[in-house]
């Protein structure tokens, strides 16, 4: 098992004929990823890296049976994107964009509150399940096959947890970027749940980073659940200073609220096992699986 | 991206909220010409920097006279304010704001911001104004009102007079608030913001209901749509060097320390940062120099980093993924010969080809310190200030 992409996933890229949405497609066939088809208003009837191209979701779905989308649409226009998706049936939507405005964010956070489909990002690099699926912008081959979930709100940071997991000779079960943005379409907590029911997945890694409340929601959660598997966090920003948008346009610590300190001590009380050094990670969370084992 | 309080205050008078009859004035005479302009002959004079607590550091001051007008702004321009926002080195007032006077009888707090919790708008009001929202929040949350703003319909009128109400407003009070409240909701919808401010908002002795200060932040995602917003930036207000780095699409924060880093990704930037510090170092900056680390992108963030005097080492930090390190690696060598950089730079290249890439490094002239390790490479950076300095 693993969770949320696999084998079954029958992939659409809104944005196919861009050229991110170009590049990392052909990425994705060439990890193994089915990916059977792209959207690009007015080039409907297209064939683009072998794919044939939609000028809309639903025909693309229609036509192909697809039930994930990626979307590689600039910013201006993603939000509408993310909705068209879901209007059209997609059930996991994963948005890549960078630069959504908070306000569209808004809209569409309230247009998905009573449909079915599932938004993982924006801003994010997006899911992979190592050798079935990769989804979004992520090295493929630093990632292998195993027990140790990885969910993250950051990303080359990901990719570094995955890298230190792998050397450790643990590899991934599904490793998921859940992006960088103050709102956001699946959190930690949604995640948890998630990873609670799969049966390959022994032990977790959560990267969280200052502002918000997402890291202190989820030690909460965990101690109001019965969660058994082993986390190991990481909270990037311990050094940043207040009121300062670190890169990220949800990492900033605003009111005194969002600190990494704050987020390590909700963490440790809900015995979580943070590391305040990043080149920890890996090590900590082989320790861990030692000792639950 | 921040204003100044006049534009807010500007951006409010289009759009209904009531505020005190007002003009900026960028010297001593546009000051007087402001005041020959205001009927009342008390004036209120606001130094004009993006940063709270000016009253307390002198940025806020009475004048009852034109004489008084002419001394108080001699003394606010170039003065250097410092407040508990600006940090030690504080700002250099170059704008003021000439206000008429008014006769406050009430301060109240109005203000509109993302909850990220409820992925919606709140919209705030306390009836203590003219203090720390933050100290009111810790000390005596119960004295903060909150509505949360549905996206399909907007802050409704409903909701206005609940707020209205809550600040314990009467009669023809409660109209204006309610008129003040849409209308605020009204600018943040229409420009994009992420923060909009009125601390305080005032009732005056006359039953007036006055937007007494305005401060709005903008999202800067926002900002594509909003090309007039852009020619209210103030670039004196950034650091210049952080100015620089925008122009050349890198993300650069500068902050005390001496190690300067060049990473790709913001949250590998942060983790790096808090690594350096964890084996005695301090930070420089924070860099995000994106995805595609190249030549160019690489000297440019030479170039803004070494801008920094107090930079003794330079840690680079870079997972190649998608971007391959030799790729990188030949970046920085480029980069190298074309900046001229006098302190050590330690080179972390981890990822897709990343033994190619330290050959690269090991087999060029240039003098780098190449590492492999995340650990290795920051203990190396730290130390590298530490024999700088011997």
């Amino acid at each position: 098992m693993s969770i949320l992409v696999n084998n079954d996933t029958r992939l659409i890229i809104q944005g196919i004929t861009g050229q991110e949405g170009s590049f990392h497609g052909r990425q994705m066939i060439d990890y193994g990823t089915k990916v059977v088809g792209g959207v690009t208003p007015g080039k409907g009837g297209q064939t683009h890296l072998g794919v044939p191209v939609f000028n809309t979701v639903a025909d693309a779905i229609e036509q192909t049976n697809a039930n994930t989308s990626v979307i590689f649409v600039p910013p201006a226009f993603a939000a509408d994107a993310i909705m068209e998706a879901a209007d059209a049936g997609i059930r996991l939507i994963i948005c890549i964009t960078e630069g959504i405005p908070t306000k569209d964010m808004v809209t569409v956070n309230n247009y998905l509150k009573d449909r079915p489909a599932r938004l993982i990002g924006p801003n994010c690099p997006g899911v992979i399940t190592p050798g079935q699926a990769k989804i979004g912008i992520m090295p493929g081959f630093i990632h292998t096959p195993g027990t140790v979930a990885i969910m993250s709100r950051s990303g080359t940071l990901t990719y570094e947890a995955v890298h230190q997991i792998s050397a450790f000779g643990l590899g991934q079960s599904t490793s998921i970027g859940i992006g960088g943005d103050p709102i956001i379409g699946t959190t930690f907590i949604d995640l948890l749940e998630l990873f609670a029911e799969d049966d390959e997945t022994e032990g977790i890694v959560m990267i969280g980073e200052i502002g918000g409340t997402a890291e202190e929601e989820s030690a909460q959660w965990v101690r109001d659940h019965d969660f058994t598997k082993p986390i190991v966090a990481f909270i990037a920003g311990q050094t940043a200073p207040p009121g300062r948008r670190m890169g990220h346009a949800g990492a900033i610590i605003a009111g005194g609220k969002g600190t990494a300190a704050e987020k390590m001590k909700a963490l440790k009380a809900a015995n979580i096992r943070v590391v305040t050094n990043p080149a920890d990670i890996g090590r900590t969370m082989a320790e861990e699986l030692k000792s639950n084992s | 991206m921040k204003i100044h309080e006049y534009q807010a205050k500007g951006l409010f008078r289009a759009y209904g909220v009531a505020v005190p009859e007002g003009y900026p004035a960028f010297s001593v005479d546009e000051a007087l010409q402001a005041y020959d302009k205001l009927e009342s002959k008390t004036v209120v004079i606001k130094a004009q920097i993006h940063a709270g607590g000016r009253g307390k550091g002198g940025g806020v001051k009475l004048a009852h006279s034109r004489d008084e007008v002419r001394e108080t702004a001699q003394s606010m321009l170039g003065m250097r304010l410092v407040t508990h926002q600006t940090g030690p080195e504080g700002k250099i007032v170059q704008r003021l704001l000439i206000e008429s006077g008014i006769n406050i009888c009430r301060e109240l707090y109005a203000g509109i911001v993302l909850d990220r919790a409820a992925r919606q708008y709140v919209f705030m009001v306390s009836t203590e104004g003219g203090v720390e929202i933050e100290k009111v929040a810790a000390e005596t949350p119960e004295r903060i009102i909150k509505v949360w703003i549905d996206p399909a319909t907007g802050l409704t009128p409903f909701q206005a007079r609940k707020l209205a109400f809550a600040l314990e407003l009467e009669g023809d009070q409660v109209k204006q608030a309610v008129k003040v409240f849409m209308a605020l909701w009204s600018v943040f919808q229409a420009k994009d913001c992420s923060l909009i401010e009125i601390n305080p908002l005032v009732v005056t002795d006359e039953n007036r209901v006055l937007a007494l200060d305005a401060k709005i932040n903008f999202d800067d995602n926002g900002l594509f749509r909003h090309p007039d917003l852009l020619e209210l930036r103030d670039f004196s207000e950034d650091n210049p060097a952080e100015t620089e780095a925008a122009r050349y699409k890198l993300n650069y924060i500068k902050l005390d320390g001496n190690v300067g880093c060049m990473v790709n990704g913001a949250g590998l930037a942060m983790a790096t940062m808090d690594i350096i510090k964890l084996y005695g170092g301090e930070p420089a900056n924070f860099l995000d120099v994106g995805g595609v680390a190249n030549p160019e992108t690489v000297a440019n963030g030479f170039k803004i980093i070494l801008s920094d005097p107090n930079v003794k080492s330079i840690l680079i930090n870079i997972f190649g993924g998608i971007v391959r390190c030799d790729r990188v690696a030949q970046g920085v060598i480029k980069a190298m010969q074309t900046v001229n950089v006098k302190v050590p730079v330690i080179i972390r290249l981890e990822g897709t080809n990343a033994r190619e890439a330290a050959d690269l490094l090991n087999n060029s002239p240039l003098d780098f310190i190449v590492s492999t390790g995340f650990k290795d490479a920051a203990q190396k950076a730290v130390k590298a200030v530490v024999t700088e300095a011997t």
